[in-house]
């Protein structure tokens, strides 16, 4: 641990720190909505999904960033995209082997991370011009401030659209019996929608609405 | 008549955005204005009827089990399901490639156009998604896959030009200070996809 610790100078924690709020991958540089918002009806799948493309993330800007100097500038995209193609395939396959449900539920998002454009995004503007540790930190960082923000859509549409967190019944029996009721809206795509709306408003009038377009 | 009903499904109910969010990155980055989102929006349906029979045919006579089998009866038992991701990706990205160059030597016109649009495909995920949906829906015939395809590119322009229609008029709303810009442009997407929940279970 503190061996780590001192991997991380001011410069990297920056690195890390930077793409959960004020630079984070879908609030502020639109990157990689795709993918991300068919799979947060349930904490479960989108915590998975989260994960994954975390761990590709990381891993692709660390092999990018050690080939970056050999890598011809023409078919920079083939290139990128074969080591991207290859990561989601173990990813794919580890989860078809450990859990399959989930992997089920996912169906063909786990595929679409290949074109994730975090990604891209990352490769190109951040891998193809920094040092192996810190695009790997960088990975990490934006694969952590994606997987945040759909854990936190996916928090409030399974406890809003079905009662239920992970998969156990948060609101209690009697709550039902005074009358409320699930609301079905937020089990629908569009619902999501509207959320991550609403959670950029939130975050651009925490951040002072710097830059607004 | 069952690609009809494809084709108009892929249009309404499983439209690209509304449905599953593919193509979503360019779909909130080009819809600034509608011209250049009509351009984005052929040039999509255009790759879209390419690249999704193309794959089909890998699909079914290379990569999903057994298919190999009419080479020879001893390959029945190969499985290269797991290498889909990967020929996908590259039939896109080479086809992107090649259809640019096609169209810039034998239509400068539409290149103008279109032309910088297409490397930026190679990576919409709506492209991808329309393979991968082939390949999970497992389509009957090349003639379905292609309905599907041209469908779904449909949907997908008619969604596009649409927002930036209403982005457009927008402009001169009064809106909160910090919900402008993204946040607005997210929540239009997301009433556009609740009204198109109402053709939800047509069929012909």
């Amino acid at each position: 641990m503190s061996n780590k610790k001192m991997l991380l100078s001011p410069k990297t924690k920056k690195i890390l720190l930077g793409p959960l709020s004020a630079d984070n991958p879908i609030m502020v540089q639109v990157l990689g909505i795709c993918s991300a918002l068919a799979v947060t009806v349930e904490m479960k799948p989108a915590l998975v999904m989260g994960l994954s493309v975390m761990i590709v993330t990381a891993f692709s800007n660390l092999a990018i960033s050690l080939l970056r100097n050999t890598i011809p500038q023409r078919i920079r995209i083939i290139v990128q995209l074969v080591v991207i193609a290859s990561l989601v395939i173990l990813v794919d396959q580890t989860l078809k082997a450990f859990s399959y449900e989930v992997s089920k539920q996912l169906s063909v998002f786990v595929g679409l991370i290949i074109t994730n454009c975090i990604l891209m995004g990352r490769l190109e503007a951040f891998a193809m011009s920094n040092k192996p540790w810190d695009s790997f930190v960088d990975g990490i960082g934006n694969g952590f401030g994606y997987a945040w923000i759909l854990a936190v859509v996916a928090f409030f549409r399974e406890l809003l659209g079905s009662g239920k967190l992970l998969g156990y019944t948060i609101i209690p029996e009697s709550f039902y019996e005074f009358g409320y009721q699930n609301n079905g809206l937020m089990i629908l795509p569009p619902m999501t929608l509207v959320m991550l709306g609403i959670i950029i408003w939130i975050n651009n009038s925490k951040q002072q609405g710097k830059d607004i377009k | 008549m069952e690609a009809v009903n494809i084709f108009i499904k892929s249009i309404f109910v499983d439209n690209m955005i509304f449905a599953y969010f593919l193509g979503m990155c360019s779909y909130l980055a080009v819809s600034k204005t509608v011209k250049t989102s009509a351009g984005l929006g052929v040039a999509v349906i255009f790759v879209l009827i390419i690249t999704v029979p193309v794959n089909y045919l890998l699909n079914r006579y290379f990569l999903s089990p057994g298919a190999m089998s009419w080479i020879s009866p001893a390959m029945a038992n190969v499985d290269l399901d797991f290498l889909s991701f990967i020929i996908f990706i590259a039939v896109i990205a080479s086809i992107t490639q090649l259809v640019e160059m096609f169209v810039e030597k034998f239509s400068p016109a539409l290149y103008s156009s279109l032309g910088i649009f297409l490397p930026l495909i190679a990576v919409n995920c709506a492209i991808m998604g329309g393979s991968l949906f082939m390949q999970e829906r497992d389509y009957a015939n090349i003639g379905e896959a292609t309905a599907f395809a041209f469908g779904s590119g449909i949907g997908w322009f008619i969604a596009i030009v649409g927002i930036a229609a209403i982005r457009e008029k927008i402009r001169y709303s009064n809106i909160p200070k910090y919900l402008q810009g993204l946040g607005i442009t997210f929540i239009i997407a997301g009433l556009m996809g609740i009204a198109f929940m109402c053709f939800m279970g047509i069929k012909l």
